[in-house]
């Protein structure tokens, strides 16, 4: 059983991981045929070279981010959870503040960077704010949906038990929220990074992958722009690949999971 | 109509707690400009109202948002670089060619991957795990890469936008284009219709209600992309450029102001582009 999933899974994997290296080789090979310079476009060995020779800068950049990414994240999907609860016992606050989070959840809110560096200073914490206001609300909408979702049949039956609100919500709702709040935490991992990195446009105390970004644009650094891109790339999806192990350890009992076992 | 009471009332609740806000973050710096002053007569009353009222508060209050917008928008003719219509009209020419080029390279590649099963094996893991990577990243670079090609102005704008859009319309309508039911397929195949013919009475009509959700999603993405693309290039004018002067220059209240006609357009966008979903949806009978 193990061993034939473990093959299934390689097979998976293989499409993606040919098509991902002809890309590379594609890329490599193309760029030293036609010549393109270093400025535009830089090999992708170029880039790991660069990474190699500048792994303590890159590592101080990323805590750097990563420190206002996880402390926003963590405070504002707390915050959303916490507010859907409250405002999910009363359905007058709830018409009121669905359309707005939800509408709220479509703007730019990147833009309060400015703001939130003026209000909290250069370093992380002025990220960590933008990160709480972007991450908010998709946590909201997500989470009041999710409560929403338990069904009449489940909510009877506590009503049966004599479980009080409290009970009732520990026991059968806040669980059969859980995908929704696991839909919202996996969105939020991109928007934690976007509201970070875009965050640091607007000032820090010199180090950030933001900041090293801009920096290198500035004097025409491209390959370590591209290394840090690949180090964002890559604690972006490790960061959305973790929130999904998780999400797929705490939900098993999903129709999506369940398909998938069959 | 029935929850415009209830949203009328966070609104206001939003109004009253802005206030409060303003003035509690603001009464320091009033303290300060007081002493600077050396005056010391002051009441709470005056406090409150000067705190309200600064020219360059940390918090401005509502009305002063909106008598600076009402300057900027109504008052300042549409040509004046002052004027917030002639950078909203920067960022939204950026963000609608952006849009437009990112749907329909979207699309575009969602029938290719439809069509295509070994491209679907190879492709869709790399284009969902784009998703998860902070994308902006890239928006200086790619300015400056198209700056090497003498590529200035609304096109690099243009082009992150498009390329902010792209990823979230592809995911989408692909799985628009696989949501017809398996019963429907196989109707398909008794009809012996081609795969092109699937493709047009099946697949496509059926990925209507994912189209418009998708669009929204793209058309959100293509504003914060324009705005973003903005700051690495402030000359050239736009909302962004107005965000990152006022951050230079701690006028925070031009900051409010630019952040609140990039919102009333990102609004105006998706809500447009949700009334045309609902209209479209309601005449294709997918709500009654």
């Amino acid at each position: 059983m193990n061993g034939r999933r473990l093959a299934e899974r390689v097979a998976d994997l293989l499409p993606p991981l040919a098509f991902g290296l002809a890309v590379l080789a594609i890329w490599e090979v193309g760029v030293r045929l036609l010549h393109v310079p270093m400025i535009i476009l830089p090999t992708p060995s170029a880039i790991v070279a660069r990474f190699l020779t500048s792994i303590p800068t890159l590592a101080a950049d990323f805590w750097q981010t990563i420190k206002g990414v996880l402390i926003g994240y963590a405070i504002g999907c707390a915050a959303g959870v916490a507010v859907a609860v409250l405002v999910d016992r009363s359905g007058f606050l709830k018409r009121g503040l669905l359309p707005l989070g939800n509408l709220v959840s479509a703007l730019p809110i990147v833009g309060v960077a400015p703001i939130m560096v003026m209000w909290f200073g250069f370093d992380w914490p002025s990220k960590a704010a933008v990160v709480v206001v972007m991450t908010f609300f998709p946590m909201l909408v997500n989470t009041v949906a999710g409560l929403a979702s338990a069904g009449a049949m489940e909510q009877d039956l506590m009503k049966t038990y004599g479980a009080d609100y409290w009970q009732a919500l520990i026991a059968l709702r806040l669980p059969s929220a859980l995908p929704f709040i696991f839909n919202a935490l996996k969105i939020n991992t991109t928007l934690a990074m976007i509201g970070a990195i875009v965050a640091e446009d607007f000032g820090t105390p010199i180090v950030g992958m933001g900041f090293r970004i801009s920096a290198e644009v500035g004097h025409l650094g491209i390959d370590m722009v591209w290394a840090t891109i690949g180090v964002a790339a890559v604690t972006g999806s490790l960061f959305y690949a973790i929130i999904a192990g998780v999400e797929r350890r705490v939900t098993f009992w999903h129709a999506s999971y369940r398909a998938k076992e069959a | 109509m029935k929850s415009a009471l209830p949203i009328l009332t966070v609104v206001f609740a939003v109004l009253v707690a802005w206030y409060a806000a303003a003035a509690l973050m603001n009464a320091s710096l009033q303290r300060d400009a007081y002493a600077n002053a050396e005056r010391i007569d002051y009441s709470t009353q005056d406090l409150i109202a000067d705190s309200l009222n600064m020219e360059r508060p940390k918090l401005p209050a509502p009305h002063q948002v909106v008598s600076e917008l009402y300057k900027l928008v109504l008052a300042t003719a549409p040509t004046s670089k002052r004027s917030l219509v002639y950078h909203g009209a920067i960022t939204l020419e950026e963000t609608l060619i952006g849009f437009l080029i990112g749907a329909a390279l979207g699309i575009g590649l969602a029938v290719i991957i439809v069509s295509m099963r070994w491209l679907e094996r190879s492709m869709m893991p790399w284009i969902i795990a784009s998703q998860t990577v902070p994308i902006i990243a890239l928006a200086p670079m790619i300015v400056v890469i198209l700056n090497q090609f003498n590529i200035t102005g609304v096109a690099p704008k243009a082009a992150i936008a498009a390329y902010l859009s792209f990823f979230p319309i592809t995911v989408g309508m692909v799985k628009g284009f696989r949501s017809p039911d398996p019963l429907m397929l196989d109707l398909m195949r008794t009809y012996s219709a081609t795969r092109a013919q699937t493709f047009l009475k099946l697949r496509a009509p059926a990925s209507a209600p994912f189209f418009f959700a998708s669009m929204k999603i793209g058309a959100a993405a293509a504003v914060v992309g324009a705005i973003v693309a903005e700051l690495t290039k402030s000359e050239d004018g736009g909302l962004g450029a107005r965000l990152l002067e006022g951050s230079y220059y701690g006028q925070t209240v031009q900051i409010w102001t630019a952040l609140f006609v990039g919102a009333a357009l990102s609004a105006a966008l998706v809500g447009l582009i949700g009334f045309l979903g609902r209209t479209t949806e309601r005449r294709m009978w997918f709500v009654p």
